[in-house]
Parts: C-alpha cells; sequence; structure tokens
C-alpha cells in the first residue's frame, strides 16, 4: 500500500488527536466556549480517523468505505431531521450504535484471534470480553431508554417481582460464560455472552421511570466510553484509550453530577424503580377514597388574571416543548410587558427531559437569557408572584416532593409555584406526569387549569390578552 | 506485563484522571450538551472499526466489521451535528439583548 506511512507517525497524529479530543472537553464545558469546542474535538476525531486510514495493517478499503458511506447516511440524517425536543432519545440511539459497535469489534476479533485454547494473550481476553459485555449492554439499554423516550415503550417503569434477583443471577451468569469463553477460546460462548449483556441491557433499563432517563442515558454513555477504551487494549490502539477512557470517566463523573442535580443518588435510579406502580398506587387513588376536585378557568379569565398581574413567572416544562409553544409563550410575554407586568421564568435543572434542555428551546425562541432563572433564584419569588403560569410542566412543580414522604418524588427539589398567590396551569388534561405521579398542585385552591394543547391554549391568551 | 500492557495502562489511568478534572465545574445548563458532546467522542471506536474492517480474512470478520464501521460512523457524525445543533442555540445570546 502506496499510502501508508509509518505507525510512529500515525502514532503522533494520535497524540495530537488526543488533546484535541481533552481541549474540546475542556471547552464543552464552558458556555461560551462550548460550540467551539465540540469543533475541536471533531477535528480531533477527523485527525485520528484520517491517520487511521494510513495505517499499514489496513489493506482493503472497500468495507470501510461502504460502512462509512452507509453511516453518514444515517448520521447526518438523523441529526439534521431530529426535533429539538426529540435530542435526548436521539442521543440514547447515538450512544447505543457506539456502544454496539465496540461489542462487534470485540466479537470480530475474538473470532479472529482464538483458533484454540492458549493462543490469545490474557490481557487481550480480557480486554475482548469486557468490551463485549459492557458494549452489548450499552447498546441493548440505550435502545430501551431511546424507546421510553420516544413513547415506543411506557414511559413508566416496567417492574416485576424478584427482578432484581433476576438481575444479580444473570450478571454471575455472564461473568462465569467470561471465564468459559476465555478458558476455552470457543466462539460460542462469545455469542453467549453477547446476547446475554442485550438480555441484562434490556432487564437493566425497563424498570427506570422515565423521569430518570436522562441520569441513565449518561450512565450508559460512561459504559460506551469504557467499552471503547477496552477495544484499544486489544488493538493495542492509543487513541481509543485516550477517547473512551475521556468519555468513561467523565460521563461518570457527568452521571454523578446529574443525579445530584436532580437530587437522586445512582444507586437509587438503578435500584429505586421510581414512580413504581406500587408506590404510585395512593397517590394516584385519591389518598383516602375521597375525590379530589379541581378547577378549571377558561382561557379569557386566565388571560384577565395574567394582564392585571403585577409579577408573573411562567413556567416552561416538556409540555411545552412538544406543543413547540415557546414562540407563543415568547408572544404573551412580550405582550403582558408591555402592560408594565414584570415576566420571568422559571427554569427547573430538568425541566423538559434533560438539565439545560429547556434553556436551548427557550433560546431558540429568542426568549431573553436574563429572563430565565434558576431554580434556586426564583424560589423565594414565587410568595411575591400574583399568577405562577405553568405550561406543560408537571413532576418539577408537585408539593409533595417537599411535603410527603411517603412520594416517591419526596426530596425531589421542585418549584415551589404553589406559594404564589394564583396558579395557572396549561395541560392536556388531568392525566399524571411522566414519573407516572398524580400532582397535589393542581387540587389546591390557588390553582387553576386550562385544558387544552400547550400552543393553542398559549395562542388563546395571547387573543384574550391582547382583547383585555 | 508487557511493555505494550504498560504502556496501555499508564495511558488509561492518565486519561481517567484528566476527564474527571476536565468537567468537574461544569454548569447543570450544560450537562446535555457536554453529555451529547461526549457521546460522539466515544464515537473514536470508528478506529477500531476500521482497522478491523481494513484486515478481516473470514465472512464473518467482514459482516461484523461492516456492521461496526456503520454503527459507530452514526455515532461519531451524528453526535458531533447533533451537539452543534443544541449549542447553535447559545450563541446569539450576548448581542441578543439589544437590539430586543
Amino acid at each position: 500500500m502506496t499510502l501508508a506511512v509509518s505507525q510512529t507517525t500515525i502514532n503522533l497524529a494520535y497524540l495530537a488527536a488526543g488533546v484535541c479530543l481533552i481541549v474540546g472537553i475542556k471547552r464543552l464545558s464552558s458556555p461560551s466556549t462550548a460550540r467551539s469546542g465540540n469543533v475541536v474535538a471533531a477535528v480531533g476525531m477527523a485527525i485520528a480517523v484520517v491517520f487511521t486510514l494510513l495505517s499499514p495493517e489496513i489493506d482493503s478499503y472497500w468495507l470501510i468505505v461502504a460502512g462509512v458511506a452507509v453511516g453518514i447516511v444515517f448520521g447526518v440524517a438523523s441529526a439534521r431531521m431530529v426535533k429539538m425536543t426529540a435530542m435526548p432519545q436521539m442521543v440514547a440511539l447515538f450512544n447505543g450504535v457506539g456502544g454496539g459497535a465496540a461489542a462487534l469489534i470485540a466479537a470480530a476479533e475474538f473470532h479472529r484471534l482464538s483458533p484454540g485454547a492458549g493462543h490469545v494473550l490474557p490481557e487481550h481476553m480480557g480486554a475482548m470480553l469486557f468490551s463485549a459485555l459492557i458494549g452489548s449492554i450499552s447498546f441493548s439499554g440505550s435502545m430501551v431508554a431511546f424507546g421510553k423516550l420516544q413513547e415506543l415503550l411506557p414511559g413508566r417503569p416496567l417492574v416485576f417481582a424478584g427482578q432484581q434477583v433476576v438481575n444479580g443471577a444473570l450478571f454471575v451468569a455472564l461473568i462465569g460464560v467470561g471465564v468459559l469463553a476465555g478458558a476455552t477460546e470457543a466462539g460460542v460462548w462469545m455469542v453467549v455472552i453477547l446476547l446475554g449483556a442485550l438480555l441484562f441491557g434490556v432487564l437493566l433499563v425497563l424498570p427506570i421511570g422515565g423521569a430518570d432517563m436522562p441520569v441513565v442515558i449518561s450512565l450508559l454513555n460512561a459504559f460506551t466510553g469504557l467499552a471503547a477504551a477496552s477495544t484499544g487494549f486489544v488493538l493495542e490502539n492509543t487513541a481509543l484509550i485516550i477517547g473512551g477512557t475521556l468519555v468513561g470517566a467523565s460521563g461518570t463523573l457527568l452521571t454523578i453530577l446529574m443525579g445530584r442535580a436532580m437530587n437522586r443518588s445512582l444507586a437509587n435510579v438503578l435500584f429505586g424503580a421510581f414512580g413504581a406502580p406500587e408506590a404510585a398506587a395512593p397517590g394516584t387513588a385519591a389518598g383516602d377514597g375521597e375525590a379530589k376536585s379541581y378547577r378549571e378557568v377558561s382561557a379569557e379569565d386566565a388571560a384577565v388574571m395574567l394582564a392585571y398581574a403585577s409579577r408573573v413567572v411562567v413556567v416552561p416544562g416538556y409540555g411545552l416543548a412538544v406543543a413547540q409553544a415557546q414562540h407563543g409563550v415568547r408572544e404573551l410575554a412580550d405582550l403582558l410587558e408591555k402592560r408594565g407586568v414584570d415576566v420571568k421564568y422559571a427554569i427547573h435543572p430538568v425541566a423538559g427531559r434533560m438539565p439545560g434542555h429547556m434553556n436551548v428551546l427557550l433560546a431558540e425562541a429568542n426568549v431573553p437569557y436574563p429572563q430565565l432563572y434558576d431554580m434556586e433564584d426564583i424560589n423565594p419569588e414565587f410568595p411575591r408572584t400574583d399568577v405562577a403560569l405553568v405550561i406543560g410542566a408537571n413532576d418539577v412543580t408537585n408539593p409533595a416532593a417537599r411535603e410527603d414522604p411517603e412520594s416517591p418524588l419526596y426530596g425531589m427539589p421542585i418549584l415551589n409555584v404553589d406559594a404564589s398567590a394564583n396558579v395557572v396551569v396549561l395541560k392536556r388534561s388531568m392525566s399524571p406526569g411522566f414519573a407516572g405521579i398524580d400532582n397535589d398542585l393542581f387540587y389546591r385552591p390557588n390553582a387553576a387549569m386550562l385544558f387544552g394543547d400547550a400552543k393553542d391554549s398559549v395562542e388563546r391568551l395571547v387573543a384574550a390578552v391582547k382583547a383585555a | 506485563m508487557s511493555q505494550a500492557l504498560l504502556n496501555s495502562i499508564t495511558v488509561f489511568v492518565l486519561a481517567a484522571f484528566l476527564g474527571i478534572e476536565l468537567i468537574s465545574r461544569v454548569p447543570a445548563l450544560l450537562h446535555t450538551p457536554l453529555m451529547s458532546g461526549t457521546n460522539a467522542i466515544h464515537g473514536i471506536v470508528l478506529v477500531g472499526a476500521m482497522l478491523i474492517a481494513g484486515s478481516a480474512d473470514s465472512t464473518l470478520e467482514q459482516a461484523l466489521a461492516f456492521v461496526a464501521v456503520v454503527f459507530a460512523t452514526i455515532n461519531v457524525v451524528g453526535g458531533f451535528l447533533v451537539t452543534d445543533r443544541m449549542l447553535e442555540m447559545f450563541k446569539r445570546r450576548p448581542d441578543e439583548e439589544e437590539h430586543e
């Protein structure tokens, strides 16, 4: 191959690529430099890929060209077409295929290296088995997370009796099969590991409620990073080890940070079955059997409340995002401000489906940044607020998280909208939120419900405020 | 322990510390874009997939390697593009306040 360059040159290029990835991640962690950080990381990736193509180890290009071409078509199409609201599940999907790739590399390398017992270096064998195991778990787990967020699967936790015992037994069995695969170098055990790990990934994520999905995706992201790093040990490739380990380590910390922002420990997320049916049942059954009553309000009445208020706080949630109501909300806020109303936005750390998701959506609608308030800054304002306008947000406003130790949400930091003089809740129906838990807020005397699609309701409010 | 393994372990341990250090002060606002960005970075498995695809002998290895290359490419390309779309939303903020 005339194109081939020496392994030393390639390793130098990998070093440069690694530096780009490190600088990229560093810049990604600060708002003003984040976008350039992504570009720097992409450049690092390009360097690693191009120099890998020049490697003397590669003696045939057709498979690579065909695979990359197919991958680019799918990758570009899905990244371009996805709506901003569907970003979280798209991240899950991309994470899953990355994990799948790591598992497939391990499988192919296992097939190539193991003609019979005792031929493979123990470190290579261990790393291959680790990649296969973790990569497969990440693949199937991410697909279940995708299914839940895309609402192909129910967002509620799916649990059955003895689930944790089954999961534990399966994991122990997988380790046992790994030992067998290492000792015999027989392909059949590799297949058993791949399939067993796929099943384990499904069982791991199914019992986790939709509200915890961001934390799970972040964890699986770290898993894929480790699986990638592990393939680096098999292929003795530093680019893979650097890239994979950076993600494995930073992803683990990010998972912990996210959990902390939601006041959920990792163990709680994985084994707590957040909003499990048995835990949620008392809440949905309306407490002690007495039917709870709520108040409905017309758009016209709500508009009058807003138009003659002096302080309004908008609490946007996922429902706003799904209905694409952010532009309408902006228009409503502009109208109110013209009338001298002070309008602020209260952003819960996990508003939308992921930390930072809502900020992105509101920025898309050109909502001025200084009007966005974090939970800590806005909570003291609610007692002085005339109207809290809750648009498609649910679990993050549930006072049970503060007051009811029995509630599965108990301890999660919430927006104290119930402290405002009036609460207007824009919602499609009385159905419970993503966590599958009924919201006490809706039954409070100061709360009123405005039913309908968030976008329609906001448009009706805009028209009514103009007339008021 | 072979020299190659020792080198790999050295790189692994240093990268692990670095990964934790790099993002220890990230604001919650950036959690999602950062997750998405690092998600694209583990698409580096593409390097491994290409090396396997370029030297696969049997049909089975070729099939596995082909799917691995497709998957890893989707991870890399989709990951960076989606992250860029998320971060695009942040960029206009400072000057926006003036003429809004």
